[in-house]
């Protein structure tokens, strides 16, 4: 446990020195990801501009859910992709190889290979939406809700990188499909809004299959201090399920692999 | 170069372009299967207008917009400035050049050749279209049906001609991904493509107008969902039309003070 933790701390650190070299970059894709925001706030602002709820949620609500989406894609941006998209690419080019020969945990070693600090520039922008939600509701969540919607936020953040790592393994099948991880990203763009205002096989299919619901409007419930007990517990069994279900079809990829040269 | 040579080279180009767009098969079916945000977009629209009607926008209006959205994204996308910043930098844009032919139009014509297997991939959506609102929702008048295939054109030609012209920056600077970036997000939010027009307040609205984004994705789903009389459709593929020649305009001088500068690495 303690070298895993070592080790950590040495991929971080290489990641921060790499992304130290690039600046300039900061300013540039942190803009870049503040605009790219925008575009889930101006489609709320004009629905909600002659109305007051649309399905069951007040512009204030809504905003929470943005928030919390905000939020995942910085940590999905910063985080998980880039080191799991680099695994499509170690397949491709056989260099994976390389990482199963060291004495670690490959799927360890390849999900905190590569951190883009920069674009994690969205968790102050979420911070921002958050505030904003609540000065619009006009109250403050109490401690116990913010507390709560923490630990359904490590839920959430877990969900997402079992849910990637499913995809990612499916590049051992489909190498030519590089890239499969774009599609997992466009459809977590649906987590933008309330699960509420999907209906019929939409709402079945980001509730249970890919459970956008428990990432985003779980957590929200429980930040607003609206979740019932049911929510949270499938939302942290979802979640764990997903995380076992991700290391069991990881480790039979990896047992099916016959590297580039077979 | 003889003008019949030229046709028999794009005719080639044409049929390379569009045997790779099916070899690529896969991925092409990924991208499309990833542009959701119409999607997206419909279910948030179509649960508020699930209440109540949004300004004109009724339920059956906006599942018409947004998948006719989809598919006209489908058929006048490009991509050409990733290409471009990747063959700039990795240098094999020199092969290019090295061919009797212009690179731009080789561009193009690789670009033309995918849009009938994103046609067909895009047909399914087509088809719920009319099996979920039918008809009614599209426009029945022949002559907009016209003026609909022209502003498509045009979209295709404006897109394509943005998309150069920011490839084109990478001649002058290290990469230009991030203007397309941000080009990307602007375009999304005020093109249609996330939110029809006609649903922003007047004054935005009006400053639309005179902006090219809208004339990207907007107009033709506009023509297609028969919101606009034949005099306005006429006036406003016209004005598509100016920015296409603009855009056009734009991107031969930013090719022709490019070039001077990537022969001037010496290749």
């Amino acid at each position: 446990m303690k070298r895993y933790a070592r080790l950590l701390s040495a991929q971080l650190r290489l990641s921060f020195i790499l992304a130290a070299q690039y600046r300039a970059d900061f300013f540039i894709d942190g803009f870049i990801e503040v605009l790219w925001t925008s575009t889930a706030l101006v489609p709320l602002l004009i629905v909600f501009r002659d109305r007051a709820s649309v399905a069951g949620w007040s512009f204030g609500e809504a905003l929470v859910v943005v928030g919390f989406f905000t939020l995942l894609q910085a940590v999905l941006e910063g985080s998980v992709n880039p080191s799991l998209v680099a695994v499509v690419e170690h397949i491709r080019k056989g260099t994976l190889d390389f990482i199963l020969l060291k004495p670690a945990d490959a799927q360890f070693l390849v999900s905190t290979s590569r951190f883009h600090p920069w674009r994690s520039v969205n968790v102050v922008t979420a911070g921002a939406i958050f505030v904003f939600a609540f000065r619009t509701l006009g109250r403050a969540p109490s401690v116990g809700s913010v507390a709560l919607s923490l630990g359904l936020l490590a839920a959430a953040i877990g969900a997402l990188y079992a849910l990637l790592l499913l995809v990612v393994s499916t590049a051992f099948r489909a190498v030519r499909i590089d890239n499969v991880s774009e599609l997992f990203v466009a459809i977590f763009d649906a987590a933008r809004w309330p699960s509420s205002v999907f209906r019929g096989v939409a709402r079945f299919i980001f509730t249970f299959v890919v459970p956008l619901a428990l990432m985003t409007t779980v957590p929200a419930r429980a930040l607003l201090g609206v979740a019932d007990g049911l929510e949270v517990t499938g939302a942290a069994f979802g979640s764990a399920l997903l995380l076992v279900i991700a290391r069991w079809v990881w480790l039979r990829a990896l047992a099916g692999y016959s590297s580039a040269s077979g | 170069m003889s003008a019949a040579r030229s046709v028999r080279a794009l005719s080639a180009l044409l049929r390379v372009g569009a045997l790779e767009a099916l070899a690529y098969r896969g991925q092409m079916l990924v991208w499309v299967l990833a542009s959701t945000m119409p999607l997206i977009m419909l279910a948030l629209f179509g649960a508020v207008a699930h209440e109540g009607p949004v300004g004109r926008y009724g339920e059956p209006q906006l599942v018409a917009y947004f998948l006719v959205t989809f598919i006209v994204r489908q058929l006048t996308s490009s991509w050409v400035s990733w290409q471009i910043n990747m063959e700039v930098r990795d240098g094999t844009l020199s092969t290019r050049l090295v061919r009797p032919v212009h690179p731009l139009l080789a561009y193009a014509a690789e670009g033309a050749a995918a849009a009938p297997l994103r046609a067909v991939i895009s047909l399914p959506v087509a088809i719920v279209l009319l099996v979920a609102v039918g008809w009614r929702e599209l426009s029945s008048d022949g002559a907009i049906w016209l003026l609909f295939v022209a502003s498509l054109v045009g979209a295709w030609l404006l897109s394509f001609f943005v998309s150069a012209s920011i490839g084109a920056l990478a001649f002058f600077m290290e990469s230009s991904v991030k203007v397309t970036d941000v080009w990307l997000a602007v375009f999304f939010v005020f093109s249609g493509y996330l939110i029809p027009v006609a649903l922003f307040p007047a004054r935005i609205q009006a400053v639309l107008d005179y902006l090219p984004f809208r004339y990207q994705v907007g107009l033709p789903v506009e023509l297609a969902t028969g919101v606009h009389g034949r005099a306005e459709a006429l006036a406003l593929v016209g004005r598509q039309w100016i920015f296409v020649l603009a855009a056009g305009l734009g991107m031969r001088a930013l090719w022709q003070r490019g070039f001077a500068r990537f022969s001037a690495y010496g290749g």
